[in-house]
């Protein structure tokens, strides 16, 4: 196979791995500051996703069109008020239930994540059909032999990759980090040390969900389209990645959505038979790795969470 | 605000025929119904297909000839086979409907004729196009007004060899319609000498195809043929624009709709697909159709199978006319449909209910609309398929 076609499957695989790894760290942030595993997760996604759509619908109203500015504003109305519901649905679905047993947290963000998507279907205008997203990014191409680079596509692998890394910052250079680590790590000396326990929970919701919501914005500008069910798989491909990747642990999200996506590649490209298993593959690969190592590529260990 | 008005002066002059034409005693209402994908993907034919059959009801309710009032019902399949089912499963168990006209996606009429068979409501297929939904089975039951996908690909497989082209990549869904694709167009191909260099199935809702097309990219094709539906079909296309494939794209039927142009925009230029029966326009009763169509001032277009839909509609009323009310008896006059007249050409069902339909016509891609091929800048030499 020619160079040129390798970094094409590379690149490719960069930017699903980037929006997989988006999501497989909201899913281990919440597991390791609240040990839930939050199944509306890919959902909240979606919502993250209509919610930039129709802030650019609002900017065409008011007759805002120059593409760099609306991606802006898209991106952060679309993390904002996403960020929002997370810490919304943590104030009055998860904390409340913090006492019960995790299977009813399990059960009850199932429902959640049913109900956000049945709502988006029925209560958005034509919500049931996909909506086309628009391109905001430029789209000037250069081709290398085989391999065609688009500025969109460096734009958002660049721009994933900073927000994986200023979450890394986030966590573990900062005072709220900290805090955050405190709280993940023993629940009750933090309170004691003076931590705002309910906040820290609020905030890591906020920023799990914000992060949902820009991978929904990039798997929006990236396809050209959004559609009230686009939350399901991904949600479930990032649920994957953070378990195998070892949940609780930032890395092991990162590391997991990135595995994901180069076996999504591999089935389709490498093995004889059709591509239309590669998903078979993916998900028969991550249950050999779960018996193979049952807490996750990198374990999380009991004094080192988040 | 031109539709709102014309559909409010449509209504109101439906109302005074209503008014002087009520006869002394009133006429029996007998329900029938429509299925397809009012929501989703494929809604824009669902929705051009419904309004087709509503107008059908309508001009016949406006008949004073007509023996019966007939009541529409529209059900949404979502062009999912599990819903099809369920909504299949109503229609057949209400003893009130006579009979359907169902289903636009081939996936959801292949689960639902067993359902029809067994409760015996007699339907008519306005778009669905895999063969197996009427030669896979026995059903008196179940009949077609459109033609099948056999005769769409040998007619593509020729016309692009016709073209010079030489190798394919093909890509399909997995459903029964896209593996029914796939395997009459590459039976078709290889047999004229056309060489495939690889099959890629994909899942019906699948978004990502970066690594299908890279994988083409490498075999270089001449012609990247896709059998499949609208929303994979607009996929694929934007994704072969971001891998810089620069292969002719063709598509069959599933991708003729306005909404796949829509969805694309500007790359939907020079993309072939075919389908059959001839367009609405140049159809026996097309141009009634069209205006009526307009009058009505529906909000969504026709649509390629809207003239089917509206030809079925009729073919089930004429015989609701002429038998009664009586699944039975509508059954059996459906069996033995020779030559009877209607918008899209005399229908005639063969043993199993299909009807002949010989045409079939080629589509371009210009300038943003479905345009028949032999009437197109293509045709003429003023515009260029990708890699001829």
């Amino acid at each position: 196979m020619d160079i040129g076609l390798l970094g094409q499957y590379l690149a490719n695989g960069i930017i699903l791995g980037t929006m997989y790894a988006l999501v497989a760290v909201g899913f281990t942030l919440f597991f390791g500051v609240l040990d839930v595993i939050k199944f509306s997760h890919g959902d909240v996604l979606m919502l993250g996703a209509f919610t930039g759509f129709t802030a650019f619908l609002g900017l065409e109203f008011v007759g805002v069109t120059d593409p760099w500015v609306q991606v802006l504003v898209v991106t952060l109305v679309a993390v904002a008020g996403t960020a929002f519901i997370g810490a919304v649905i943590a104030r009055y679905l998860v904390l409340p239930l913090k006492a019960a047993p995790p299977l009813n947290i399990l059960l009850i963000t199932l429902m959640l994540g049913t109900a956000i998507r049945e709502a988006v279907r029925l209560f958005y205008p034509n919500g049931s059909n996909p909506k086309p997203f628009p391109a905001l990014l430029p789209d000037a191409s250069t081709d290398l032999g085989n391999f065609t680079l688009r500025a969109d596509s460096v734009i958002l692998v660049a721009v994933g990759l900073a927000v994986i890394v200023g979450l890394h910052l986030l966590i573990n250079r900062t005072r709220l980090g900290l805090a955050i680590r405190a709280v993940a790590q023993d629940e009750e000396t933090a309170r004691i040390m003076g931590i705002n326990y309910t906040m820290i929970v609020l905030v890591t919701f906020a920023i799990g969900s914000g992060a949902a919501a820009f991978a929904g914005i990039m798997n929006g500008l990236y396809y050209n389209e959004i559609n009230f069910g686009m939350g399901l798989l991904l949600g479930l491909i990032g649920f994957s990645a953070a378990i195998v990747g070892g949940l609780g642990n930032l890395y092991g999200a990162i590391l997991g959505g990135f595995l994901f996506a180069a076996l999504q590649t591999i089935g389709a490209v490498a093995l004889p038979f059709a591509s239309a298993y590669k998903d078979v593959f993916a998900f028969g690969v991550v249950i050999a790795v779960m018996a193979w190592k049952p807490t996750g590529l990198i374990a999380e260990r009991t004094s080192d969470r988040v | 605000m031109k539709t709102p008005l014309r559909k409010s002066m449509g209504a109101a002059l439906a109302v005074a025929v209503a008014l002087t034409t009520v006869p002394a005693v009133a006429k029996d209402t007998v329900k029938i119904a429509f299925i397809g994908p009012l929501t989703g993907g494929v809604s824009a034919q669902g929705l051009g297909g419904r309004n087709s059959a509503v107008l059908a009801v309508a001009l016949r309710n406006q008949d004073e000839d007509a023996a019966y009032t007939y009541d529409l019902v529209s059900l949404d399949d979502e062009c999912k086979p599990n819903v099809g089912v369920q909504v299949a499963t109503k229609t057949a168990a209400d003893r009130h409907v006579i009979g359907a006209i169902t289903h636009y996606c081939s996936a959801v009429a292949m689960g639902a004729v067993d359902i029809y068979h067994k409760f015996g409501l007699p339907v008519i297929v306005w778009g669905a196009v895999l063969p197996d939904i009427t030669y896979g089975n026995d059903y008196a039951e179940v009949h077609r007004v459109n033609g099948t996908m056999i005769n769409q690909n040998e007619v593509a497989a020729q016309f692009m060899l016709d073209h010079g082209y030489k190798t394919w990549a093909v890509i399909h869904d997995t459903t029964d319609y896209g593996k029914g694709h796939n395997k009459y167009f590459s039976e078709f191909l290889t047999k004229g000498g056309g060489e495939i260099l690889g099959t890629f199935g994909v899942t019906a809702d699948q978004r990502d195809f970066t690594a299908e097309l890279t994988k083409i990219k490498d075999l270089d094709p001449d012609v990247i043929y896709f059998g499949g539906l609208t929303p994979l079909g607009v996929r694929i296309r934007q994704q072969m624009d971001k891998l810089g494939i620069d292969a002719q794209f063709q598509g069959t039927s599933g991708i003729v709709s306005e909404s796949f142009v829509e969805g694309v925009g500007d790359l939907a230029e020079g993309t072939v697909a075919f389908r059959e029966g001839a367009p609405a326009e140049k159809l026996p009763g097309g141009q009634f159709f069209l205006s009526e169509y307009e009058t009505a001032g529906y909000d969504e277009p026709a649509e390629a199978y809207g003239p089917f839909a509206f030809a079925a509609t009729n073919l089930l009323m004429d015989a609701i006319e002429a038998v009664g009310p009586d699944r039975k008896a509508v059954t059996e006059y459906l069996a033995d449909i020779e030559n009877h007249e209607s918008i899209t050409g005399p229908i005639s069902f063969d043993d199993h209910g299909q009807n002949t339909v010989a045409v079939i016509t080629k589509y371009v891609v210009q300038d943003g609309t479905w345009t028949v091929w032999e009437d197109s800048a293509y045709a003429s030499g003023d515009r260029a398929l990708a890699r001829p």
